[in-house]
């Protein structure tokens, strides 16, 4: 075989020899220079065309919706200024659904990433079979929200639920948890925590994994116990960790819908329950938006959301660096 | 063996819910209204199947959600490696600031937009259409970030510039020194996407027509939505609803956990 192709070569050397060396090599310094400019631009177009259509255009818009009255089917009906902020901010609806929001919040994220810390040190230990109980922990993650909200739904009914039926065991009394506001909170955040536990265990395990092992030797030489050791090396060794999880969760809380929306099963249309005890501010502008087509007034909330989904990610961020020096 | 005892725990609390949504979807309706739950699977599951395909079009549901997520999967795989095969490993003017517009975006709450979006959503004539969930997630700021991470750690510099003294051009690059190097991350990132596709809620909620191009998640609420609360036709949708991301789930277990223990590394 490769004395035939050694043959061929010297019969193509003539043909490019006519158009002369200079010119193939200065139109392939052309196509070169080309490619190295263009190329890298085409590469990345794709995200930036569809990100300014369907992301950086949305957004900017919402801006714009909110200081008109907006018809969702009708359409624009004339500037109004701040008149939408207004309103929503005299809107007790509107605090109602904030309260609800953060209250779910603290409720759910506070008590899952103290767990997904436990867990994470649980599975930072020498395991038999460690993916298998790593994998365990991720489970709830795969499954979708709704699946989550129907079969939660179930377990808080009031009549035959099981929890009711646990607490009837103990000689509690049943509880009716979509009726008030604190139970149904307790109920929601209970969906929010099985659902992201262990996902967020997974990626402490990912940082402890990084902690330098001498720092645990040289804690153990001053006499630590594994429980010191634990708050003093370990929670500060994976702080860059803790205030993502920190602000992810924060952001992802604040927007919460299809739990509470789905725990609201006997069809009160996204309310949140007979008395708003459970409605998020985010069912609050979809109930706006999309079951009364104030696309402005729901304009206005997503961007009061925006505003309060970052000053709490700044807050959170502070906090989580505090928690650190005082450790 | 108190640390096994704990963990234990842990994986029955993860998997009770599952196991409990199973029970209830292999039990006659009249079941759960007795003095003690079952907590053993009955023999109803056929049954309460053929009830949710009577009661919404469960197959045209998984075929939409199919189409919707293998297509965003797709998508999102080629052009996030490639964009972040471009920020990682080519030199171009504006690379930093553009790679923090991408990054500040993946914080941004998508339900922001989504009043103009289902307006840009019906100026291209897309309402109740398939496209009007595909498009806009055709990538994802996250997928780019993560991309470009996998680029990083797995392309080496060397390999790149060696391939462009040979006069290879950047597509050639991309295609044969590349994507070898990313596949592992490129399938991590099909998974997570695939399976946050298939269960998302929110934008199909509202944009999609529940009569002809509902998804699985859009099908299941509408299981729940009556009066009249059937608990084990709504649970053994969700049941079915579940299945095909279990059963990936299982199948790639490994991988998962490891990509997202890689996630935080890097992050």
């Amino acid at each position: 075989m490769s004395p035939l192709r050694v043959s061929t070569a010297p019969s193509r050397q003539p043909a490019r020899a006519d158009r002369g060396p200079a010119d193939g090599a200065r139109r392939r310094w052309v196509l070169t220079r080309l490619d190295n400019r263009v190329t890298p631009f085409l590469f990345i177009a794709p995200f930036f065309v569809l990100f300014t259509v369907f992301g950086v255009f949305p957004l900017l818009y919402t801006a714009w919706v909110s200081l008109h009255d907006w018809q969702l089917i009708d359409g624009d009906q004339g500037f109004v200024g701040l008149a939408n902020y207004a309103k929503l901010f005299a809107d007790p609806d509107f605090y109602n659904a904030l309260f609800n929001t953060m209250s779910i919040f603290l409720l759910s994220t506070v008590p899952q990433l103290l767990a997904a810390l436990g867990i994470a040190a649980l599975l930072d230990r020498p395991l038999r079979a460690g993916t298998v109980w790593r994998a365990g922990v991720l489970l709830p993650n795969v499954v979708s929200v709704v699946a989550v909200a129907l079969v939660f739904g179930q377990l808080f009914a009031r009549d035959f639920g099981v929890v009711n039926w646990v607490l009837g065991l103990v000689g509690v009394d049943p509880v009716d948890w979509g009726a008030q506001r604190l139970p149904s909170h307790v109920a929601i955040a209970t969906m929010v925590i099985w659902r992201w536990t262990g996902y967020n265990s997974l990626l402490y395990l990912a940082a402890m994994r990084n902690v330098p092992r001498e720092l645990y030797e040289a804690a153990a030489l001053d006499g630590a116990s594994r429980w010191r050791s634990f708050w003093s090396v370990t929670v500060p060794g994976i702080r860059p960790t803790i205030i993502f999880t920190v602000v992810v969760s924060t952001i992802g809380g604040l927007q919460l819908f299809a739990e509470p929306q789905l725990f609201d099963a006997s069809g009160t249309a996204g309310v949140g329950g007979s008395d708003r005890q459970f409605q998020t501010v985010t069912m609050y502008l979809y109930e706006k938006g999309f079951g009364l087509f104030d696309a402005g007034y729901a304009a206005a909330i997503a961007w009061v959301l925006f505003v309060v989904c970052v000053l709490s990610a700044l807050v959170n961020f502070w906090l989580a660096r505090r928690i650190r020096a005082g450790g | 063996m108190l640390v096994y005892a704990l963990l234990v725990g842990v994986v029955a609390a993860s998997a009770f819910p599952l196991y409990w949504s199973f029970v209830v979807s292999s039990s006659d309706s009249s079941a759960i209204g007795e003095a003690s739950p079952p907590l053993i699977p009955g023999g109803y599951l056929l049954d309460n199947v053929r009830r949710v395909f009577d009661t919404v079009d469960f197959w045209l549901a998984l075929q939409n959600s199919l189409i919707v997520s293998g297509t965003v999967t797709l998508s999102n795989v080629v052009l996030s490696s490639l964009a972040g095969f471009a920020f990682a490993r080519l030199r171009f003017p504006g690379r930093n600031s553009l790679f923090l517009v991408v990054i500040g975006t993946v914080m941004v709450p998508a339900q922001l937009g989504v009043i103009p979006l289902y307006m840009v959503v019906g100026e291209l004539g897309w309402y109740g259409r398939l496209e009007a969930v595909i498009v806009p997630g055709l990538i994802n700021a996250f997928a780019v970030f993560w991309m470009r991470q996998a680029c990083e750690e797995a392309v080496p510099t060397e390999l790149v510039d060696a391939a462009r003294v040979d006069g290879c051009s950047l597509w050639a690059v991309f295609w044969h020194v590349a994507v070898p190097a990313i596949r592992p991350q490129a399938a991590v990132l099909g998974m997570v996407t695939f399976m946050a596709a298939w269960n998302d809620f929110f934008w199909p909620l509202i944009v999609l027509d529940p009569n002809e191009s509902l998804t699985v998640q859009v099908a299941l609420s509408r299981l729940a939505s009556g009066y009249f609360l059937d608990y084990s036709l709504m649970l053994t949708g969700a049941t079915l609803g579940v299945l095909p991301v279990i059963i990936v789930f299982i199948v790639l277990a490994r991988q998962i956990v490891n990509g997202i223990t890689r996630v935080s590394v890097n992050g």
